[in-house]
């Protein structure tokens, strides 16, 4: 099995290699890129993204080792299991790229995002906002008499379905940071 | 000043510490003179160049010196197509150095010709000093910002102490791997401020890549090898990019194996022209065996070539019945867009050396009764003879002109560039290449315009070969302006224009495709090609009648300087062999028989 066919800490087992590589399939896949933290590397990153037609669902940045200059950048993506194969082929050869993961195929992982929403209301659906924030586990981090601010933690389909909730009840303003990932075990 | 007053301490040192102090001037230099010693120290001797504001520190110092070599071109792209006909002829990088703004702005085509081409330049820029960037200053421009997607790599260098170092890096960068095209950007300040040089150190490189191929790919193409009934190899530029030990290793194997070999326009001579298993070059305008081969084929091996659109055709009926073996350096080029059976990563000369030495230890074993059964099969191919053509007694077919060209150069020590268009495909069917660096030619970017500037490059390379531009007048009037520096250097590049008074090319898609409606493809108001050869004190030379063609070109060949010859040719002439777009390999149109109609609605949406 050449490196090509199989990531970095996947197996020879791993189902993923059975599949056709030229399906039609489109898959949901996390990418870990850690890159030398220097001026213009995010843009060779995204411009790579955007000059060949990719996709980006979230991306995440920021520098993880301050003295080895190392930045990772989480990127979730979607394509068939030919245009995921490009996309890290395409990273690999970005000179300032250090290391590509597929943490999507390479064993298990966790998947970790924070958002913060901004809900306003008042009355019944001020109280039923508090209620539903507190069964997702989100906390409050600012409040008027006619708003909350709630931070919530936790993988992006939670997430989502906490907007869901909070948007008959007065959302107004969301901000997420994107896909943090790692993989588990060591 | 005043003319007493002290330079720098320098002069009025203590003559105790003086010896550690001259090592640390030798160490010491401002950042102009880093980026000529650093040129010096990577084996540098030929800089194409055009001054500038922002670079005026940098041609300063190359005043002060005799090591490298400045060639002094009239336009950017001229300076960076010359690199890539410099490298591409002689293996070596190719160094550009061009000012800030429209001088960066200039290279950029030359930068993606050459990213597409994988060839290694090398090219540096002034910018505007550190203070100024992102003010719109003085022919400022995001260099590093415009340039990143048409380079390998790119650097804007803030520090005089990093400056010598990048450039090392620039140079690793560019050549190891897949080569490609590199730029350095280094604002004013940063060549006049003093900085430490370091040398050179390319093994404390991050940037590494893998050149040694799996051994457990390799033993199964070995295998096929063995058992494949109808095999070809199918060979790219990547052999000419490895090196002349790629070429030898791989006429080791073709001969051994008796297997057929083609080529694409960028792996043209490789494998010799004249050698007995040559089908000539495939692709949309490659040879009738050669495509056919490729159709029919149970094993492709694929050695550093692409699949690229010119080759495959319609991708679902690329050769549907074979395994196909890609070797290439670059793993993006497998599976990007035909799948491989047989991926294997790494130099292509490493890779030939381990197949052939597996193979032989295996016994030298081939199914020799098939495979020369397949042989017979291609000899029918041949027999169709897809490049014949009728010489009339008026006017000189472009074919014509070429095949005389051939015969009166081929014992030359010869070095061909082209531009881009029908003389372009005409040229790699009708002239035979024997070596590799031989053939200059704009394959994946198609830039009208490359070929004359890449035959200055070429000649300043090899200054005593024999370099010859076959061009059309269209692209050759893109960068006519470098007859100055070819006049100026003393560069005998013979410029061969076959002369349509068209875009050949693109009258010949009109009419195939666009109901000959031909929207401004023809060539008016052309100039009188001796006249202005003799403006620029060059020789011109006017043939229109074949039977003068033979006595024109030794003219031509026996004429010590630049020439300009205007071969009139007949103006309606079309190129064939031809797939047409969105067509298979084994739907070629070999000439002017019905070909209305023959390209659909949708293929007439590929380019």
């Amino acid at each position: 099995m050449s490196a090509l066919k199989l990531k970095k800490g996947s197996t020879s087992h791993s189902a993923y290699n059975l599949r056709p590589t030229f399906s039609d399939t489109v898959e949901k896949h996390t990418l870990a890129v850690l890159v030398e933290n220097e001026p213009g590397v995010l843009a060779r990153v995204i411009g790579l993204f955007a000059g060949r037609g990719y996709n980006i669902e979230s991306l995440t940045v920021a520098e993880v080792d301050h003295q080895g200059h190392l930045s990772r950048i989480t990127i979730v993506t979607k394509g068939t299991p030919q245009v995921i194969e490009q996309i890290k082929a395409q990273l690999g050869r970005i000179v300032s790229a250090h290391e590509v993961h597929d943490l999507t195929v390479e064993g298990p992982s966790v998947e970790r995002e924070l958002a913060m929403f901004k809900v306003s209301g008042q009355g019944e659906k001020r109280v039923e906002a508090l209620r539903l924030a507190d069964i997702f586990r989100a906390n409050v981090v600012d409040s008027t008499l006619e708003s909350f601010v709630f931070e919530i933690t936790g993988a992006p389909e939670k997430i989502d379905a906490f907007a869901d909730l909070m948007r008959p009840l007065g959302l107004n303003e969301v901000a997420r940071t994107g896909v943090a990932a790692l993989s588990r075990g060591d | 000043m005043l003319p007493c007053a002290p330079m720098n301490g320098g002069f009025f040192m203590h003559n105790s510490n003086r010896k550690s102090e001259h090592a640390d001037m030798k160490r010491q230099m401002t950042g102009a003179k880093m980026v000529v010693q650093a040129l010096i120290d990577q084996g540098v001797d030929t800089v194409f160049g055009y001054p500038g504001g922002a670079v005026l520190p940098i041609y300063d110092e190359i005043f002060q010196q005799n090591s490298i070599k400045h060639i002094l071109v009239r336009h950017e792209q001229g300076a960076v197509h010359a690199a890539e006909g410099y490298a591409r002829a002689t293996g070596k990088p190719g160094v550009c150095l061009v000012t800030s703004g429209p001088g960066a702005t200039n290279a950029v085509t030359g930068l993606t010709d050459a990213l597409m081409d994988s060839i290694p330049i090398i090219v540096l820029t002034g910018q505007v000093p550190t203070f100024m960037i992102g003010s719109d200053a003085f022919q400022e421009a995001d260099t590093v910002g415009i340039t990143r997607p048409c380079t390998k790599h790119n650097w804007l260098v803030k520090e005089t102490d990093k400056l010598a170092n990048t450039i090392h890096e620039a140079f690793h960068v560019s050549t190891a791997g897949r080569p490609g095209p590199v730029l350095v950007d280094i604002p004013k300040d940063v060549q006049f401020a003093t900085g430490e040089y370091q040398t050179a150190n390319p093994s404390n490189s991050r940037y590494q890549p893998k050149v040694k191929g799996d051994m457990e790919e390799i033993l199964e193409l070995v295998v096929a090898i063995e058992t494949a009934k109808r095999p070809i190899f199918y060979t790219g530029g990547g052999v000419v990019n490895s090196g002349p030990a790629a070429s030898q290793l791989l006429r080791e194997l073709v001969k051994n194996t008796n297997f057929p070999i083609t080529s694409t326009l960028m792996g043209l001579g490789a494998y010799p022209a004249s050698g007995e298993n040559w089908l000539g070059m495939l692709g949309m305008h490659g040879l009738y065996e050669a495509n056919m081969a490729m159709h029919d084929c149970d094993l492709m091996i694929n050695v550093g070539a692409r699949f690229d659109d010119r080759i495959t055709g319609r991708l679902d009926a690329f050769s549907p019945n074979s395994k196909k073996a890609h070797i290439d350096i670059d793993p993006s080029s497998i599976n990007k867009v035909i799948k491989a059976d047989i991926p294997i990563v790494g130099d292509v000369s490493h890779i030939l050396e381990d197949i052939l030495k597996i193979w032989k230890s295996r016994g030298r074993k081939t199914n020799s009764t098939a495979v020369s059964k397949w042989w017979s099969k291609i000899e029918e191919w041949r027999n169709v003879d897809c490049l014949k053509f009728t010489q009339s007694k008026k006017t000189i077919k472009p074919q014509y002109a070429l095949t005389r060209l051939e015969a009166l150069t081929k014992d030359h020590d010869r070095y061909i560039c082209t531009e881009v268009g029908q003389h372009q495909m005409w040229a790699a069917q009708y002239l035979g290449f024997e070596d590799p660096n031989r053939w200059m030619t704009s394959g994946g970017l198609g830039t009208m315009g490359y070929g004359f500037p890449a035959s200055i490059g070429v000649q300043m390379g090899h200054p005593n070969a024999l370099v010859i531009n076959v061009a059309g007048e269209a692209s050759w009037l893109m960068n006519m302006q470098e007859l100055g520096t070819a006049m100026q250097f003393n560069l005998p590049v013979k410029q061969f224009i076959l002369n349509n008074e068209r875009l050949g090319m693109v009258r010949q898609w009109q009419e195939l495709l666009h109901g000959e409606r031909y929207s401004h493809s023809w060539s008016e108001s052309l100039p009188d090609f001796v006249k202005l050869a003799e403006a620029f004190g060059a020789k011109g030379i006017l043939c229109s009648d074949p039977n003068d063609l033979d006595d024109a070109i030794m003219e031509m060949l026996n004429h010590d300087g630049p020439v300009l010859f205007d071969c009139l040719v007949e103006k309606h002439e079309n190129c064939f062999p031809m797939i047409p777009s969105g067509k298979a390999h084994n739907e070629m149109l070999l000439g002017e028989i019905d070909t209305q109609g023959v390209i659909d609605a949708k293929g007439s949406v590929l380019v």
